[in-house]
């Protein structure tokens, strides 16, 4: 069951007061996975701050990069329902995670952050992570 | 934006591996670990006895993640060997 939508409003914020388009619907999913050229992040939000109390915070970091992907977008398991289950859709081959993070470089899956990777890093340790990730797909001959 | 489960214990929350004395080994998210038991929710089990080693199965988890098949499990801790962070399994 969703939590408050004004509870989880400070978690979707902060995502997306970093320029993170959060896909609501699995139409929406669909458009952004529509697009596949250049490199693309997922964020799979979640409520649990076992987690996902770092993992906002490193994509937060990540971002703040010199190198980035062409586009991020997000999803929030156990919000929103239909697009979280779509989303997982174009990464069925790893079980459900969340939180967690793939990034894509020309709609192929190139890296994958699941939860237990996540967990009890901290917010730095996961963006650095991220970042090399970042610098390994996006440059130019990657 | 905090944890909402403080004060559960250290491992609550976390992803872990517990590997037992006998051929099972077990992968889930710790709730607690006291009253000389753990317990485990979203729990995948192998029994390495009847498939791949313990080490390439929790080695596999730790590299894709795991489908859990287990709702809640209690495991009695004088079963068990070992308890550690799945995220601290090396990937090959």
């Amino acid at each position: 069951m969703p939590y408050d939508p004004m509870m989880v409003a400070p978690m979707r914020e902060e995502l997306t007061r970093h320029g993170v388009q959060e896909l609501l619907t699995g139409g929406e999913v669909d458009d952004w996975f529509a697009q596949k050229q250049g490199t693309s992040l997922l964020v799979v939000n979640s409520v649990c701050g076992c987690a996902a109390g770092m993992a906002r915070p490193s994509v937060a970091l990540a971002l703040q990069h010199g190198v980035k992907p062409d586009r991020v977008a997000t999803v929030f398991a156990g919000q929103d329902a239909e697009a979280t289950e779509k989303a997982r859709g174009y990464f069925s081959e790893f079980p459900p995670s969340s939180p967690s993070m793939v990034m894509f470089k020309d709609g192929e899956l190139v890296h994958f952050v699941p939860r237990h990777r996540i967990e009890s890093r901290s917010a730095e340790e996961i963006a650095g992570e991220l970042t090399q990730a970042f610098e390994k797909f996006t440059s130019a001959e990657a | 934006m905090g944890t909402f489960h403080d004060g559960r214990g250290e491992l609550h929350g976390i992803t872990v591996v517990v590997d037992t004395t006998g051929p099972e080994v077990w992968v889930g998210r710790c709730d607690t670990m006291d009253g000389g038991r753990i317990v485990l929710f979203q729990a995948d089990r192998h029994d390495a006895s009847d498939g791949p080693s313990k080490d390439e199965w929790v080695k596999r988890a730790a590299m894709v993640g795991f489908h859990p098949n287990h709702e809640r499990v209690a495991l009695d801790l004088d079963q068990v060997a070992s308890v550690k962070r799945l995220g601290d399994v090396e990937i090959l």
